[in-house]
């Protein structure tokens, strides 16, 4: 406490308390938090999760534990506690006040769910109370300890001055080469644990807890370095990464018992795949597309036309999955470049405009071609059903399989070739990106002119941009008709209140972080689990999301995941700004002194 | 030194029209190998115009455009790929791209790898870009940026901006070179360096073609300047010539007078800002005490 005060004097905290008292709160507060998920919150299960029992915490409670331990070992490496320094790298206390403020959001949400749900705060037992004012200490002591830039200005300064992240966290100890594999494999588990968390939570109001627990927690992490830290871990190991990444891809499955989350996934990674082509549409050239769910549904369809449905067209045809494949994206690849050709020549909103019509003039054809206002090739509105499911050596997709002791269902048995198609894609993206004709697509972007002097062939490469990105959708869409048995026109609409949709697959690429790789699949699994996860929003779902999407787009327009470019375009914290700034709050210190 | 008289541009009758506006009219204009030419006039003659019809950025009303001998089709890419590269007035580069990006950008023309290629990862797109990059950090060693390969264009200040653009521009390889304003903004050392630059640029054997408003700056370096005046191309000749002719020195200062409205102007502006400056001593005098 006292080399605080030597080093900064002036800093003090915004809750008036001296910092002893701070850190003490801290601690005693995350522990207190932590404790309280052992209390019964509750005295009946009518509210899910069976809050009631003394000493055995059950679904809310538990995140309420995971944050409130976090806060405490956040609070222990503030006191310096040895082997918990590298939790605290530049002993900020964003950190702190972050995960204080994750513990408490999910507590009162699930007391306030409890009074809500149960109909007044009678139903709260004394565990409950006990727990929401536990989860108050800790961000008490968060906001009490000794910051610089509290005081200057207002509230709002003064609380953004808490959650700000430094400018410069200190570098970590260089890791042996094995040591930092393992840590990566850590990661990657403990991720893959977190997500399958999100996927099989059971109910809405433990979805929200997991959603406020996360979200504070990677922001946590986030203002204490350790992203940056692991980043450079990450780029020192890159496809020692992919591969594990991989790897926990296809452990998914085999942790799960219900099929039923499988499917779940299975869904998640289609719509992330075709959010990913779309990304090398928007995100690398900067093409406004605003119809392409489209070229999911021309694959879709053309699977179902080859797959041997008996409601099929060409009912005696069935191709083997490959060649199906191959037929989809093929079929998806010409719908791009005829649609492409016509439409970018046109530049930004014209642009947008067009793509929409061809997006709606797709569905609606499909809708019509039944044989009596069109040909007879789709069925029209039933849309072709009793798609058989894929078969691969012997190896029949549709049904369960014991592998080691795991039972694969259905969707599971999907979901791993789903995996193998993204793996592709990802492939194909990073590849793309990184090559002359991914520069020239972010030259397009960037300066479509400027582009042109240096010799791109605009039109061209937009086109490559557009089939390539039209022939991705498609070959997620082969894989979707089998998953889902049957393929109608409606999913492929412009906006709905389900994924996947145009406004929805653009919504995933924007949300999760424009030009990345792991942004549009983030996205796409967020924009999946809510409509998903929250049917109690049933309705006012699609207005929930346009609040939560405006609210995003104000605070961080580059996307969860942010690509390291935008961050720099949004945030001005380029080097050009930091003298302009110095030079600015020099001006008036000595205009002063001059008129003094 | 036979090369000094084979042209490398030749632009014949070139009009560009935008409505009722005439923005260059039949101008013919021949830029020789190993030749540094200035373009100079006053705001709005239109000379930024003029490179644009050069680079296919404009399709002009009238005339042709040809580089070496072979008329150029008015499509900007076709043009760099024949070996037309430009800067711009108001810099263009792309903002967020590293230094070392925007230059193999620059690159596109001179190496062929499409997408199968990136795709596939052979030992041949492997070597192309090993050597992309390594001419990319020779023209960043030239211009002198090579310390900062690394940086996001947008975040490097205005002159090593406009030094990257040249870079860019050099990248494709060009047998000529348009500058448009290479000078504007900068401090008279930076001019001094971008001078160098221009001669070192020629030494190459890339010829230039440049727009400037310094006239110190153009005179020093150009074989020979031309002048363009309200779209028209007035003189054109060595810069003892240019500097001599009266029509120059009128079209500069306005309508053909003796100078005296120049002088009445600027008296003027004088007075004016002497108003302005004294009320606000005061104020900020008083604000003191
Ligand atoms: N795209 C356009 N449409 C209509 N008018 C244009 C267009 N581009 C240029 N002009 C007009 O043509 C004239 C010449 O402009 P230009 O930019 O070529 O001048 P300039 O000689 O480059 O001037 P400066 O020295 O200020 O750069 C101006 O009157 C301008 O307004
Ligand atoms: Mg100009």
């Amino acid at each position: 406490m006292t080399d605080t005060t030597k080093t900064q004097p002036a800093t003090r905290g915004l809750i008036p308390l001296p910092e002893a008292a701070a850190r003490g709160l801290l601690l005693a507060g995350g522990i207190a938090t932590a404790a309280s998920a052992f209390l019964a919150w509750t005295w009946t299960s009518a509210f899910p999760g069976d809050l009631t029992i003394n000493g055995y915490p059950g679904g809310l409670q538990w995140l309420t534990f995971t944050a409130g331990l976090l806060t405490t070992l956040f609070a222990l490496a503030l006191y310096g506690v040895r082997g918990l320094g590298w939790l605290l790298p530049a002993r900020n206390n964003a950190p702190l006040a972050l995960t204080a403020l994750g513990g408490f959001g999910t507590t009162w949400f699930t007391v306030i769910a409890i009074s809500n749900k149960l109909g007044g705060v009678v139903n709260l037992e004394p565990g409950g109370w006990i727990a929401a004012i536990a989860s108050l200490l800790p961000v008490i002591g968060a906001f009490a300890l000794h910051q610089q830039g509290v005081g200057e200005g207002s509230v709002k300064e003064s609380i953004k001055a808490y959650l700000t992240k430094p400018d410069s966290i200190p570098a970590a100890q260089p890791l042996t080469p094995w040591l930092e594999r393992a840590v990566i494999t850590l990661v990657t588990i403990l991720g893959l644990g977190v997500f399958t968390y999100g996927i099989d939570t059971e109910y809405g109001e433990l979805f929200i807890g997991y959603l406020i627990v996360v979200a504070f927690s990677l922001w946590a992490l986030n203002t204490a370095g350790l992203n940056d830290r692991f980043s450079r871990l990450v780029a020192h190991n890159r496809s020692f990464t992919l591969a594990m990444g991989f790897l926990a891809a296809i452990a998914f499955p085999f942790t799960q018992t219900d099929d039923h989350y499988a499917n779940i996934g299975v869904n998640i990674l289609i719509f992330g795949t075709v959010a990913l082509g779309l990304n090398i549409v928007v995100g690398l050239a900067g093409l406004l597309d605003l119809g392409y769910v489209a070229f999911l549904g021309v694959g879709a369809y053309t699977a179902a036309l080859v797959s041997g449905s008996e409601f099929s067209r060409f009912s005696g045809v069935q191709f083997p999955f490959w060649a199906a494949a191959l037929t989809g994206a093929a079929a998806s690849l010409i719908f791009g470049v005829l649609i492409g050709a016509p439409t970018l020549r046109l530049r930004g909103d014209y642009l947008a405009i067009v793509t929409l019509g061809f997006g709606e003039i797709f569905r609606i054809a499909v809708n019509n071609m039944d044989g009596d206002s069109g040909p007879d090739i789709t069925n029209g509105p039933n849309g072709i059903p009793s798609i058989p499911d894929l078969n691969f050596f012997g190896f029949n997709l549709g049904q369960s399989h014991d592998i080691g002791g795991f039972t694969l269902g259905r969707f599971a048995n999907y979901y791993l070739l789903m995996v193998l198609i993204m793996a592709i894609v990802v492939l194909v993206y990073t590849r793309a990106a990184d090559s002359r004709i991914g520069r020239s697509w972010i030259a397009i972007r960037e300066d479509e002119t400027a582009a042109t002097a240096m010799g791109i062939n605009g039109f061209r490469v937009k086109l490559i941009a557009f089939a390539l990105g039209a022939s991705l959708a498609g070959l997620a869409g082969t894989v979707s008709a089998h998953v889902t048995y049957s393929v109608v026109p409606t999913p492929y609409q412009f906006a709905g209140s389900t994924p996947p949709n145009s406004a929805f697959l653009l919504a995933a690429v924007v949300l999760g972080g424009m030009g990345t790789v792991a942004g549009p699949i983030l996205g796409a699994a967020l924009l999946y689990l809510l409509p998903e996860k929250l049917v109690f929003l049933q309705d006012k779902s699609l207005l929930a999301f346009g609040i939560a999407l405006i609210l995003l787009m104000r605070f961080r327009p580059e996307g969860i995941i942010a690509n390291r470019r935008q961050q720099l375009e949004f945030h001005e914290t380029g080097q050009l700004a930091v003298p302009e700034q110095t030079t600015l709050t020099d001006e008036p210190a000595t205009a002063t002194k001059a008129g003094a | 030194m036979s090369t000094m008289t084979t042209p490398v541009l030749e632009a014949r009758n070139v009009t560009m029209r935008f409505g009722g506006l005439t923005a260059v009219r039949s101008v013919d204009f021949t830029v020789n190998s190993g030749e540094i030419v200035g373009l100079i006039g006053p705001n709005g003659a239109g000379k930024t115009t003029f490179f644009n019809c050069l680079t296919g950025l404009y399709v002009p009303t009238e005339g042709t455009v040809s580089y070496k001998g072979t008329v150029l089709p008015p499509k900007p890419h076709l043009v760099t790929q024949a070996g037309i590269a430009r800067t711009f007035q108001n810099i263009r580069l792309f903002a967020n791209m590293t230094v070392l990006e925007n230059v193999l950008v620059g690159r596109h023309t001179r190496t062929k790898e499409g997408l199968w290629s990136a795709l596939l990862r052979g030992p041949g797109f492997k070597k192309a870009e090993k050597a992309s990059e390594e001419r990319a950090m020779e023209l960043l060693e030239f211009i002198g940026l090579a310390h900062k390969r690394d940086h996001l264009a947008r975040n490097l200040p205005y002159g090593e901006q406009r030094k990257l653009e040249i870079a860019r521009a050099m990248a494709s390889e060009p047998g000529l070179l348009l500058l448009d304003e290479p000078t504007a903004g900068m401090n008279p050392q930076e001019t001094r360096a971008t001078e160098e630059l221009v001669f070192a640029i020629r030494d190459k054997g890339i010829a230039v073609l440049l727009i400037e408003h310094d006239m110190r700056f153009v005179f020093n370096l150009s074989d020979r300047v031309a002048v363009l005046v309200q779209g028209e191309k007035l003189v054109e000749g060595t810069s003892e010539v240019v500097q001599a002719d009266e029509r120059v020195i009128a079209a500069y200062l306005g309508e053909p007078f003796e100078g005296e409205p120049g002088e009445a102007e600027a008296a003027e502006v004088a007075a004016a800002e002497a108003e302005a400056a004294a009320p606000s001593t005061t104020s900020t005098k008083g604000e003191g005490q």
